[in-house]
């Protein structure tokens, strides 16, 4: 391919780098109605979970400066709901078809990675930031150990290229990165939102129900860049960088910081085909620097 | 749906925190639908729902209350200037003839006007009697009794008490979630549970159904304000 966005990922082709970041894009069919999906590189499903959850009671979504609070609860249809009735309209697509898969306990990844075993899909986001119900509600992602754990179960039965997605509250994201290496995942993806909380001051209450939620946008993309950096630095397997990206110079940033893919989450809901823009610009920024392919300005910083 | 950056004809403080904005924007636009509205870049991050008030297919105008950030960005916008609107989207109130009622309180009237327009231009010989409820000051109430039958309006009390929901045969609500719900109830009491139609609010970040922030728990398991919605029938909502 001569393309200077096509970017190999773990053996998989994307036309180009850019995939919507699981949870805000659903399963694709909303945004295929707003613009032309599969002028993307790839999208990541909204997260599944063995069974179909309904999610979090209360208020879902709090604006902070230049960045979102998000408390959905994974509310999904379940796998097997998802394979039923998603997976082939999304297979069809012309793009790296990501699922992404949660569990609150680690019988539930495991039967859920089994199930996903015997169907089409391009790559597996393991979802390692959930609160394991049988654990007191700490969160998988949290200390390296735990998520080895998982990854290593997971990797003994999952078919498909396995992408670990990282949580930035990990205690250590180098030595969590390196475990994930070292267990046999394909690749990683960080980060995920960072533990945040919102208070009301006139109900004397926290925002949400659930006291802390997921924040996201630009107020995180310092941190996640930085985190990107660290991790890419120390591991060999290719790395999806996202966190705050919602211009092309983001994801150059990102590029340049050592990610092979990058995501876009609430930069979708800025502006939907937020995404294109960012193609767009990322091949002209490219094609002014005479630069053939993108993975030469790869992991450059 | 598409996204345009629209031209602002108008836009005036109707009364207090309430202004009516008017866009620029050729549309399909129906009653009971909304149109994610943003005035800025990258912050705030979210555009905003706002239900249409009216439509001429040419241009769209919001009635809206400042309640945030977002909401006062818009108010301090002047005629000339623009914004970014995308829509319509969401659902509409159901295409229905006969004695209906429409009981909206505060900032939850705005949909009533072009759903009080559109069912009298489909359907003349219905009856369709305005319910407007506000906590200080009445608003547009003029505006309203060209749209409407007959419009009743009560200040400071609760609108929800004006109304006989046995004396409808169809009933359509939008406000805040305790009035909808009392209103529901005593529809339920009526024997007119059936009868009655909710438009729900609910923040919103993508506004297309991709990012299940809106969800809304029903008897017919959780859906999405923004695109199963925003009206459903109420006892779907409230007879849980």
């Amino acid at each position: 391919m001569s393309d200077c966005l096509y970017t190999d990922f773990a053996g998989i082709s994307f036309k180009n780098p850019v995939v919507l970041a699981s949870g805000t894009c659903g399963f694709g069919r909303e945004y295929s109605e707003i613009f032309d999906i599969e002028r993307l590189g790839g999208i990541a499903s909204k997260g599944l979970t063995l069974n179909a959850r309904g999610g979090n009671e209360g208020i879902r979504v709090w604006e902070t400066a230049s960045g979102l609070m998000n408390s959905v609860g994974l509310e999904n249809p379940g796998v097997r709901e998802f394979i039923r009735r998603e997976l082939d309209w999304v297979n069809g697509l012309d793009l790296v078809n990501i699922v992404n898969l949660g569990g609150h306990s680690m019988e539930d990844y495991i039967e859920g990675a089994e199930l996903l075993n015997d169907v089409k899909l391009d790559i597996l986001e393991l979802n390692i930031s959930c609160p394991n119900v049988k654990a007191g509600g700490m969160n998988f992602g949290v200390k390296t150990e735990v998520a080895r754990d998982v990854v290593r179960r997971i990797r003994r039965v999952c078919r498909h290229r396995l992408v670990v997605k990282l949580s930035p509250n990990a205690e250590d994201i180098v030595s969590l990165a390196r475990a994930c290496e070292e267990e046999g995942a394909d690749g990683i993806s960080l980060v995920n939102t960072f533990l945040a909380m919102a208070i009301d001051i006139q109900k004397r209450k926290p925002v949400f129900e659930n006291t802390y939620a997921g924040l996201s946008g630009p107020a995180i993309k310092p941190v996640a860049l930085r985190m990107v950096h660290q991790a890419a630095k120390a591991v060999s397997i290719p790395v999806m960088g996202m966190g705050g990206i919602v211009s092309w110079q983001d994801a150059i940033e990102f590029i340049m910081a050592g990610a092979t893919v990058v995501q876009i989450g609430t930069g979708s809901f800025i502006k939907p085909s937020i995404a294109l823009d960012v193609i767009d610009g990322t091949r002209a920024f490219l094609d002014s620097k005479g630069i053939g392919n993108i993975s030469e300005i790869r992991g450059s910083v | 749906m598409p996204r345009v950056c629209s031209k602002i004809f108008s836009n005036e403080q109707v009364s207090g925190d309430f202004y009516l904005m008017k866009a620029e924007c050729p549309n399909d636009a129906r009653m009971g639908q909304f149109y994610m509205i943003r005035a800025w870049e990258t912050y705030p991050v979210l555009s905003r729902p706002v239900s249409v008030f009216d439509t001429d297919g040419k241009t769209v105008s919001f009635l809206y209350k400042v309640v945030g950030k977002g909401t006062e960005i818009f108010a301090g916008l002047k005629a000339g200037g623009e914004i970014t609107l995308e829509g319509p989207l969401g659902n509409t109130f159901p295409d229905l003839s006969g004695k209906i009622a429409m009981v909206g309180g505060g900032v939850g009237i705005a949909p009533f006007y072009l759903t009080a327009r559109e069912l009298k231009a489909r359907h003349p010989e219905s009856r369709i009697d305005l319910y407007l409820g506000f906590s200080d000051q009445a608003l547009l109430v003029d505006d309203y009794r060209k749209a409407a039958d007959n419009v009743i309006v009560d200040v400071g009390g609760f609108i929800t008490d004006s109304i006989d929901p046995a004396l409808y045969e169809h009933i359509f609500t939008c406000g805040p979630e305790i009035m909808m719900r009392v209103l529901y109830e005593k529809c339920r009491r009526a024997g007119a549970g059936d009868r009655l139609y909710v438009s729900m609010e609910n923040r919103m970040a993508c506004g297309v159904g991709a990012c299940f922030v809106c969800s809304c728990k029903t008897s017919k398991g959780n859906k999405k304000v923004c695109k199963d919605g925003p009206v459903f029938p109420g006892k779907e909502v409230f007879g849980l």
